[in-house]
C-alpha cells in the first residue's frame, strides 16, 4: 500500500465541508506557515521537496516561485489552472470535487509564499458544477477566518476568487490562460517576458496547477525533509494518476513515484490488468500530448530496466523509445485498438483547440487532422505517412506555445512506433474502415 | 551599444534592438522576411514565424547556442550574439516549412487578386517556396465580406498576421475588429459585420501583407504593374497628406501610403504618415495632389524591376535532374 498524502481523506463523508475536513487534520499547513514560518522559508522548503509541476511540463514549482519579481508597491497574483482538459487528464477535477479544501489551503500557503493578496482559480466552463462545490467551500473558508483581511490574526490577507473559463484548451496555457483572465481572447503570449516578471495585468504572476498546489499542504505539514523520503532519486513524493482506456479498473490512483508500471496496470491496488482478459498493445502514460508507447516499450525501458512510474524513467531513452509522465493521463490500448484511428482523434482535437495565432500551429495542425482522416477512412497512400512526419517536424519547436509540440508529438510517436499499421489502412482501404466498428456511418473507401 | 554578428556582418545596434531590426540596419539579403511584424504597430510580431532565425551563440556572456530557433523579430540582441539566417539550413528548411503552411489554404487566386504584384505572401513563396504543393485536401474556404462601403474582406487570403487588429485595436477606442473562432477556422471580423467607421481605418488596407484586404475604390481597376507609382503629398486638415498615387496615364487610379523597403508606411515629420480616408479614397483628382517625381520601389515584388529573375538551372541542380 503506497502512502497517501493527497487523497488521504478522500473517502470520507463529508469532506467537502468546512468542518469534517478540519476534523481530519486540514488547515493544520496554514496554521504552521503563517505561524512559525516566513515566506522565504516556505518558499525553500518547497523548493527542497523538488516538487515538479503536475500539469504536465514538470517545472519545479520552487524556481519558479523563486523567480518572482519583487518590485516595490506593485501587485502579485497567484492563479491556479484548473483548466484540465488534456483528453486523458482528470486528476484535478476529482481534486476540487471530492476535497475542494485541500487546494484552497494550498493556495493560502502559496500565496503566503509568494506575497500575493489575490489569488484566481481558473476553472473551465465544463466543470461548472465543480465550481460550485469550490465555491462553497470558498465560502466556508471566508466565514471560518482562514481567508479574507488578517488570516488568523498574522496580518497575512487573501482574497481567492474563482474565475471560469469558456472551455478552450489553449486557456491551459499560462499565458492564453492569464490574457482569457484579463478578458481577452485566449491566445497565448509571446515569451520572454515571463509571467514571473509580467504576468496578470502586467504584475508579477505565478501559475500553478491545482495538483501543484494541493501537494504543498503535505510538504509544509511533514516537512520538505521527509517528504523527500517518498519516491526516486530525481521524482519525489506522489502522483495522481488518472487511468482510463481499457483497464479493468480505471480511476484515479494516487501513487507513489516510482512504482512500477508493470505493478500499476496490472497491481491489484491499481488497474487489476486489461479488460475482458486482452492483450495490452500501445501505451499513453501522461495525457493525449505525450509519445505513445508500444507494447514491447511499456514495462521496459530500451535498455531493458524496469519503467517505472517517475518522470525520469518514463522519459527513458529520449522519445526515440521513451514518453513522459506528462499530466498523468494513463490511457491504455488493447490489442483491438486502431492507432491509427486513435492518432486522428488526438489530432482531430489538437486541430479543434489550435488558437490559429502562429501559422505553422494554425495550419499544420488542420493539415495533419485530414491526412490522418483520409488514411483512417481508406483514402489514404503511402507517401502520405512520410508527409506527416515531415509536417510534424515543420511544426515542432517553431510555433509561440507548446501546443504546437503536443500536437506534433502523438502523430511523430505513432508513425515511429506503428508504422505497419499505417501502411496496413493504405493497403488494406477496405477493411481499414470496416474497423472503424461502424463509428463512421456512410463511409466507403 | 551592443556589437551583434549577422551571417557573418557585424554591426553595433543599441540596447533592446531586436534581431530583425538590426539586420534592418544591415539591410540587404540577410534581412529575415517578415509577414506579420510591423514596427508601427504595438504589439505586433511573433505569428507568421517567417522570420524564425538560428541563434548560433547566446551572448559574449553564455555564448551557447539557443535551442530552438527564435523569432527574429521579438527576440532582443544580446551582446556578442552569433545569428545565423541565410547561412543557417536549419532556418531554411523551417521557413520553408512557415511558407508552405502558409500558402496550404491560400486561395492562390493571384491572378485575380489586386494584390498580386505587391504581396509579400507571393515574394515569400518565391524566395523560400519550394515547386509544387503537398497539400492535396480541400481548402478551408469564406464567403468575401463588406468592411464598410470602402474595404473588402477576403478572408480566403488571409494569413492572420493581426496587423489589422492591432492597426483598428491602436485607432479605435473600441474593440470592433478582431478575430472570431480558432484554428485554422480563425477569422478577421468586426463586431456582429460593423462596418468600421474611422477616418483612419482605410490603412488597414496598408498594412496587410497579402489580398485580404482591399481597397473597393480600386477593386478590378488595373494591375499595379501597369500603373506609375509617384510620390505626392496634399494639405490635409486629418493626416499628413504624404502619399503615392498610383497613376495610369494623368489619372489617378488609388492612392497609397508611402511605404518602405519592408512594406510599413514611412515615418514624416517624426509621425507615421498613416493616410486619412479622405485621401485614400475621395482624392483621386490629380489637380487635388502637388506630384513629387516617381517613387523608387526596390525590394519587393514584381513592380520590382528584375525581382523575380529565373534561377539559372546550370547552378540549380534540384530542378535539373542528373546534371553532370
Amino acid at each position: 500500500m503506497g502512502r497517501k498524502l493527497l487523497l488521504e481523506h478522500a473517502d470520507v463523508p463529508g469532506i467537502e465541508t468546512f468542518d469534517v475536513y478540519r476534523k481530519h487534520g486540514g488547515y493544520r499547513s496554514v496554521e504552521k506557515a503563517l505561524k512559525t514560518m516566513s515566506p522565504e522559508e516556505v518558499v525553500e522548503e518547497v523548493k527542497t521537496a523538488t516538487l515538479k509541476g503536475r500539469g504536465g511540463a514538470g517545472f519545479p514549482a520552487g524556481m519558479k516561485w523563486s523567480f518572482i519579481a519583487k518590485p516595490e508597491g506593485v501587485p502579485r497574483y497567484l492563479l491556479c489552472n484548473a483548466d484540465e482538459s488534456e483528453p486523458g487528464t482528470f486528476k484535478d477535477r476529482y481534486l476540487m470535487q471530492y476535497i475542494p479544501h485541500l487546494l484552497i489551503e494550498g493556495m493560502i500557503v502559496s500565496s503566503y509564499a509568494l506575497g500575493a493578496n489575490q489569488a484566481y482559480i481558473y476553472i473551465r466552463g465544463e466543470y461548472m458544477f465543480v465550481l460550485r462545490i469550490v465555491e462553497k467551500a470558498i465560502a466556508e473558508a471566508y466565514e471560518k477566518g482562514f481567508l479574507g483581511k488578517n488570516i488568523l490574526g498574522s496580518g497575512f490577507d487573501l482574497d481567492l476568487s474563482i474565475a471560469p473559463g469558456g472551455g478552450a484548451y489553449i486557456c491551459g496555457e499560462e499565458t492564453a490562460l492569464i490574457e482569457s483572465l484579463e478578458g481577452k481572447r485566449g491566445n497565448p503570449r509571446m515569451k520572454p517576458p515571463f509571467p514571473a516578471v509580467q504576468g496578470l495585468w502586467q504584475c508579477p504572476t505565478v501559475v500553478n496547477n491545482v495538483e501543484t498546489l494541493a501537494t504543498v499542504v503535505p510538504i509544509i505539514n511533514m516537512t520538505a525533509a521527509e517528504y523527500t523520503k517518498i519516491g526516486t532519486e530525481q521524482s519525489k513524493g506522489t502522483k495522481l494518476i488518472s487511468a482510463g482506456g481499457n483497464v479493468e479498473r480505471g480511476g484515479v490512483y494516487e501513487i507513489e513515484l516510482g512504482l512500477s508500471v508493470e505493478e500499476f496496470i496490472y497491481g491489484d491496488e491499481w488497474c487489476r490488468g486489461i479488460k475482458n482478459g486482452k492483450k495490452m498493445k500501445a501505451l499513453v502514460p501522461g495525457g493525449s500530448s505525450v509519445p505513445i508507447l508500444p507494447a514491447h516499450l511499456i514495462t521496459k525501458t530500451a535498455n531493458g530496466d524496469t519503467r517505472l512510474m517517475s518522470y525520469e524513467s518514463l522519459s527513458d531513452g529520449g522519445f526515440a523509445s521513451g514518453s513522459m509522465l506528462g499530466s498523468g493521463g494513463f490511457i491504455v490500448f488493447d490489442e483491438d485498438q486502431c492507432i491509427v484511428r486513435n492518432t486522428w482523434n488526438f489530432a482531430r482535437f489538437y486541430a479543434h483547440e489550435s488558437c490559429g495565432q502562429c501559422s505553422p500551429c494554425r495550419e499544420g495542425t488542420g493539415w495533419m487532422e485530414k491526412v490522418l482522416h483520409r488514411i483512417e477512412t481508406g483514402k489514404g497512400n503511402m507517401r502520405d505517412i512520410d508527409l506527416l512526419a515531415d509536417i510534424n517536424k515543420k511544426i515542432e519547436g517553431n510555433t509561440i506555445c507548446p501546443l504546437g509540440d503536443a500536437a506534433a508529438w502523438p502523430v511523430a510517436a505513432a508513425i515511429r512506433h506503428f508504422r505497419e499499421e499505417f501502411e496496413w489502412h493504405v493497403t488494406h482501404p477496405e477493411e481499414a474502415v470496416k474497423r472503424n466498428y461502424g463509428m463512421l456511418k456512410g463511409v466507403t473507401a | 551599444m551592443v556589437k551583434v554578428t549577422i551571417d557573418g556582418i557585424e554591426i553595433e545596434v543599441e540596447e533592446g534592438t531586436t534581431i530583425l531590426n538590426a539586420a534592418r540596419q544591415v539591410g540587404g539579403d540577410i534581412v529575415p522576411p517578415a509577414m506579420c511584424y510591423y514596427s508601427k504597430l504595438e504589439g505586433s510580431g511573433g505569428k507568421c514565424r517567417t522570420c524564425l532565425v538560428e541563434v548560433a551563440a547566446g551572448s559574449e556572456r553564455d555564448p551557447r547556442p539557443m535551442p530552438k530557433l527564435m523569432v527574429s523579430c521579438s527576440t532582443q540582441v544580446q551582446h556578442g550574439m552569433v545569428v545565423k539566417n541565410l547561412t543557417s539550413d536549419r532556418v531554411k528548411e523551417a521557413r520553408a516549412g512557415v511558407t508552405e503552411f502558409l500558402l496550404a489554404n491560400h486561395p492562390l487566386d493571384c491572378p485575380v487578386c489586386d494584390q498580386a504584384g505587391e504581396c509579400h505572401l507571393q515574394d515569400l513563396g518565391f524566395e523560400n517556396g519550394k515547386e509544387g504543393t503537398r497539400f492535396e485536401e480541400e481548402k478551408r474556404t469564406f464567403a468575401p465580406r463588406d468592411i464598410g462601403d470602402k474595404i473588402k474582406l477576403h478572408m480566403n487570403r488571409c494569413i492572420l498576421c493581426y496587423r489589422c487588429v492591432y492597426t483598428a485595436n491602436q485607432l479605435t477606442n473600441k474593440r470592433v475588429h478582431g478575430v472570431l473562432n480558432r484554428g485554422d477556422h480563425a477569422e478577421i471580423s468586426t463586431y456582429i459585420e460593423k462596418a468600421l467607421d474611422n477616418e483612419f481605418i482605410g490603412n488597414v488596407i496598408d498594412v496587410c501583407p497579402v489580398g485580404a484586404l482591399t481597397d473597393k475604390t480600386f477593386r478590378f481597376k488595373s494591375r499595379v504593374w501597369f500603373l506609375k507609382p509617384m510620390n505626392a503629398h496634399r494639405d490635409c486638415p486629418t493626416c499628413q497628406g504624404i502619399a503615392t498615387v498610383w497613376m495610369f496615364g494623368n489619372e489617378i487610379q488609388r492612392v497609397t501610403g508611402r511605404k518602405d523597403a519592408y512594406g510599413e508606411i514611412e515615418t514624416h515629420n517624426g509621425k507615421t504618415a498613416w493616410l486619412c480616408n479622405t485621401c485614400r479614397f475621395e482624392s483621386k483628382d490629380v489637380a487635388q495632389w502637388t506630384i513629387e517625381g516617381p517613387r523608387v520601389i526596390n525590394r519587393h515584388s514584381v513592380i520590382s524591376q528584375g525581382h523575380y529573375v529565373l534561377k539559372n538551372p546550370l547552378e540549380d541542380k534540384s530542378t535539373v535532374k542528373n546534371l553532370k
